[in-house]
């Protein structure tokens, strides 16, 4: 397009920029501002019109005036990619932040992205074993899904991404992960930690970071998560990477967009959140999967701190309905002093059955994660009702349960922060261990041909 | 190339071509054309689809089903005279489609993995040949809907090649033998040509006889449905329910097992993994009623939630359109739409950018009118050519929070007849289908009842009443047992308790990963039923005999009862297994 620089500013609200009289500017399209002082801002086309133009200032708009120059760039906003961008940290618009050079591209990728084919995407299937006990007995992750963490305020969810993220990996297989890590808005102290672990095991160089501080530009929040999965989609598509996305903090780039559709003074849906939010937000979880004919892989880990401890909060609530499942960190655990404070009760993996069982982890492996289940929620349930009638009031079984809740919570949650049990003897055989004491005849979930195999006191051995 | 000659060939056909003004998301504003309300037009250099649905003065309001990024104002608008249409005859069958009627597959030879835009596909294969058998003789006189041949489409279904709405005559020419679908078929008296492809406007019900009244239960194989929440054909449901408890599932279970013989899937914003699943588990998924792969009767439309927000509204039309046309066959159809409050989503989005008024929570102020609309659009008919046809819909809901007094949930739940309510604290204990007993109606087994003592037992109601009953019963004395522990209650209490707990964990829970569990037949739901019913009968003797609840609860032959439904044949033994529970029971009585 024309490099024309105009100076036709009417209107400035918020993040928001208006200006009339410019020849046709495509929706979308990427804008650059000369403020007076000659400092450069971006900005993105969010409605065009022959009257009226309306721009979102990806830094915000202080100092920007009626004479601010405005030009178009004829382009929609695209990120350089190249394996390059492995080992290197990047602002939240993708420039270099680690003091390094330029990123060298090897192809300019539109942030915006495609959606996949439903037809095209294969089905995950592949185990990834995170050595957490919790999540590979209960909520088994599967390459390519997109499992958030469901958190709130000052809980440890930023360790247990980084435990992941040191020790997922795929039973049986050499393949390591690449990880992307993009930040929104969180503190410096926050982003030191997470880069001071990644530079303490080596995780660094094998990384991608994208961050947006919670000092900088608020809005640019909204372009962060698109050039992480943009980094991603070329890593794994076009260089067969197993790419695992970190994003945190879901929350605060959602407090970006309810900004800016005030600024465009939107109808508003649920508590002020736009109601696109949900196509919004799809349009970041669904970039994860495998497809057919690619080696790689985009498995979604963001983070999410529940405002209120409240999982009813739009921000949950739309993620959870399009994420496969959720991994829910309690406060009440994580004030028992248990780490990973994990609650498996409401927390889901809805692919999990297509990666667990024989050949992939154990046989008994679905049976086992059921009978915890329901051994926890019922011994749990029984805490309840123990504080109104007292323990004399329960039977044999109750009791067990009630025992069981608490060796489940101390036992098998609770694992240190560099601890990664294995799926077959770290955390399987655990659990067996603690379902034994549980009378056989209360674990109505296992089959008698799995506690001929495997229960300690009632293994039936080959060398019998 | 392909897009130009369709761009010169739409010029051709339309009377004035536009300019684009604004652009604004997925909504365009249009000048200098004058359409009609829900006139397609293509949009911009490519040729984008889009759809017509405000009229503005010089200015015309257009949704566009593509993505509209990189388009400026300036770009050419044009009409084509049509409205948003399917394609109508052999070949939607085992197909999958995105909102706007185009093969996935076909989208994926053309443009790759990913979705980009600019691609017309056709809906149909119009160069595939079909076996086209009359069932017509010249000199016969045809009204629209009549069947004038068949074409065996797959294995199990035949597809009626009907006289489009509109057309009637005495048959002039009738051919036989391979065809594709836009060649002529039949030739009438007064020059009209019928094809075996036709086309209809998405948005306008297809036209029937008249509505009957739904008589005949759609069994879906799961018990908890077939047997206290009854479906009619020809009915329709709601299944909402927070995330996590099983609405997914459910609507899967019931495009697998019901007893339709066609299925229309509709996937509307919902997850891309779970469209995969779908297409890998149908093909090789077998239909309990004809032993052929369930494939043979499924046409999917998936506009996972990425993908375009106008294309994903349309999707439902799209869906229900082509339920219609089955049933216009004499086919009973189920079409499941997951999820309507997707669908009830992308119209809030367009209403937005539109500027229109809200209603409540952003919802357009026509949202119950469109939901009531789009049910009205089941039924059991009779057909243009007097046969007996039906739509069942079923629509998932997913209610924010799971909270459903929410517009969408409201407005669905004034129309539906039956409710099946998801619980998040029944998913919580892993009791699935998580379908909470107590919340959950019908309003068909009246209607159905007769039925159901037709074919299946003569007192079929009675048990029915029995457990939903004991249900009740058990809700009521929790209440008790949560103050004061269940030992304080009377004997004939507790076994009250032990039975519905039977009920829940035997009867209601039911495995869908389970390769027997997953589907039961109406006959063995009520053996079950009357299973546990005996067990309370005999349960009740041997107590006033003087047994201890805890061995008439524990005789082995109620746990093998109970574990049987697990195992191939069960159907065929659980007498036996009842009769032995019986005995033992008794035995119990004689030990004390």
């Amino acid at each position: 397009m024309s490099g024309k620089e105009y100076r036709t500013i009417t209107d400035v609200k918020g993040p928001l920029v208006f200006l009339n009289k410019t020849e046709p500017v495509s929706y979308n399209e990427i804008v650059q501002l000369r403020l007076s002082d000659g400092s450069i801002k971006n900005g993105q086309v969010l409605d065009t019109s022959d009257d009226q133009v309306i721009v979102q200032v990806f830094e915000g708009t202080a100092s920007v005036d009626r004479q601010t120059g405005v030009k178009f760039l004829g382009d929609v906003f695209k990120l350089p990619v190249s394996k390059g961008l492995i080992g290197r940290i990047l602002d939240g618009a993708g420039r270099p932040r680690d003091g390094g050079p330029e990123i060298v591209a090897d192809d300019m990728a539109d942030i915006i992205g495609a959606a996949i084919n439903p037809y095209s995407r294969q089905s995950p299937e592949s185990f990834i074993q995170t050595g957490i006990s919790a999540i590979d007995a209960c909520t088994s992750l599967v390459r390519g899904q997109k499992l958030p963490i469901f958190s709130a305020s000052g809980l440890p969810h930023n360790d247990i991404a980084l435990q992941i993220a040191r020790q997922a990996k795929l039973v049986g297989s050499d393949d390591d992960f690449v990880v992307v890590f993009c930040a929104m808005g969180i503190t410096a102290e926050e982003y030191n930690f997470f880069v001071h672990d990644l530079e303490r095991t080596g995780a660094l160089e094998n990384a991608a970071l994208f961050v947006n501080l919670a000092d900088d530009p608020a809005v640019e929040r909204l372009i962060t998560p698109r050039l992480a999965l943009t980094a991603a989609e070329y890593l794994a598509f076009e260089h067969d990477y197993h790419v695992l996305v970190i994003y945190t903090d879901m929350t605060n780039y959602c407090e970006s967009l309810r900004q800016i559709g005030a600024a465009r003074e939107e109808v508003p849906g649920r508590r002020g959140y736009p109601g696109y939010m949900y196509t919004d937000l799809a349009m970041l979880y669904e970039r994860a999967g495998l497809v057919k004919g690619k080696k790689g892989s985009i498995t979604q880990f963001p983070i999410l701190t529940m405002p209120g401890d409240d999982i009813t909060h739009p921000i949950p609530d739309l993620s959870g309905y399009i994420t496969e499942g959720q991994i829910v960190i309690s406060r009440e655990l994580h004030q028992k002093g248990i780490y990973p404070p994990i609650n498996v009760l409401p927390s889901l993996s809805r692919l999990m059955n297509a990666g667990i069982g024989p050949g992939k982890t154990r046989e008994d492996h679905k049976s086992v994660s059921d009978q915890l289940y329901a051994a926890y929620a019922q011994g749990k349930e029984l805490r309840g009702l123990v504080a109104i009638v007292g323990e004399d009031a329960l039977n044999e079984r109750d009791l067990q349960l009630l025992k069981f809740a608490d060796i489940f919570e101390d036992r098998f949650l609770r694992q240190s922060r560099d601890e990664d049990r294995s799926i077959d003897e770290g955390t399987l055989d655990l659990a067996w261990n603690l379902l034994s004491n549980i009378d056989t005849k209360y674990l109505v979930r296992l089959d008698q041909k799995w506690i001929d195999k495997y229960h300690p006191g009632e293994k039936k051995g080959e060398e019998e | 190339m392909e897009i130009d000659s369709k761009i010169m060939e739409v010029k051709k056909m339309s009377t004035e071509n536009g300019v684009i003004y604004r652009i604004s998301g997925p909504v365009v504003t249009a000048t200098g054309i004058a359409p009609r309300m829900y006139e397609v037009v293509r949009v911009g250099n490519e040729g984008l689809m889009g759809e017509v649905i405000e009229l503005h003065g010089e200015q015309s309001v257009i949704q566009v089903y593509e993505e509209t990024s990189g388009i400026e104002p300036g770009e050419p608008v044009i009409r084509t005279g049509q409205t948003l249409s399917v394609q109508l005859g052999p070949g939607l069958l085992t197909q999958i489609y995105d909102g706007i009627q185009r093969p996935l597959p076909k989208l994926e030879e053309t443009m790759g993995v990913f979705i980009t835009r600019g691609v017309d596909a056709d809906g149909l294969d119009l160069t595939k040949e079909w076996e086209f058998v009359p069932t017509v003789k010249v000199g016969d006189e045809l009204s629209a809907g009549h069947v004038i041949g068949t074409v065996q489409e797959t294995e199990t279904i035949e597809h009626r090649v009907m006289v489009p709405p509109g057309k009637e005559g005495v048959v002039k020419t009738i051919e036989s033998g391979s065809f594709n679908i836009t060649q002529t078929v039949c030739k009438l008296e007064d020059g009209s040509e019928i094809a075996m492809m036709q086309e209809w406007p998405v948005r306008h019900p297809r036209p029937f006889v008249q509505k009957y009244a739904p008589d005949v239960p759609l069994m879906t194989g799961q018990r908890i449905l077939d047997f206290l929440f009854p479906l009619a054909k020809g009915g329709t449901a709601g299944i909402p329910g927070p995330f996590g408890s099983g609405k997914t599932v459910t609507q899967q279970q019931l495009a697998k097992w019901s007893d339709a013989q066609i299925v229309v899937y509709i996937g509307c914003g919902e997850r891309g993994n779970e469209m995969t699943e779908v297409l890998d588990e149908f093909p090789h998924l077998i239909d309990p009623n004809t032993n052929k792969p369930l494939m043979n009767r499924t046409v999917m439309i998936a506009n996972t939630s990425n993908m375009p927000v106008a294309a994903r509204e349309a999707s439902v039309y799209t869906g229900v359109t082509i339920a219609e046309y089955f049933r216009d066959m004499g086919y009973n159809v189920a079409l499941m739409a997951d999820s309507t409050s997707r669908w009830a989503e992308a119209m809030r989005e367009i209403s937005s950018r539109l500027e229109e008024m809200p209603g409540e929570e952003g919802y357009p102020a026509y949202l119950s009118s469109r939901l009531a609309e789009f049910y009205e659009r089941a039924g059991r008919v009779e057909t243009l050519s007097g046969e007996d046809g039906s739509v069942s819909v079923i629509g998932a809901v997913s209610p924010p929070g799971g909270d459903i007094s929410e517009p969408v949930s409201q407005g669905t739940l004034r129309i539906v007849k039956v409710f099946w309510g998801l619980d998040a604290g029944l998913a919580r204990q892993r009791h699935f289908p998580a379908i909470n007993w107590l919340s959950s109606y019908s309003l068909y087994p009246q209607a159905l009842d007769q039925w159901y003592r037709d074919n299946i037992a003569s007192d079929f109601p009675e048990v029915r009443t029995e457990i939903s009953t004991l249900l009740q019963i058990e809700s009521e004395l929790q209440e008790i047992v949560q103050l004061v522990g269940s030992d304080a209650l009377p004997i004939d209490q507790q076994l009250t308790l032990e039975v519905a707990r039977m009920i829940r964990e035997f009867f209601l829970q039911q495995n869908a990963f389970h390769d027997v569990d997953t589907y039961s037949d109406l006959k063995l739901q009520y053996d079950m039923a009357k299973a546990i019913l005996n067990f309370q009968e005999e349960g009740k003797k041997a107590i006033a005999g003087g047994a201890q609840l805890e061995d008439v609860v524990n005789v082995p032959a109620r746990t093998d009862l109970m574990r049987g439904r697990f195992e191939e044949g069960y159907d065929g033994r659980i007498e036996g297994l009842v009769a032995e529970m019986s005995k033992q029971i008794a035995a119990s009585m004689e030990e004390n």
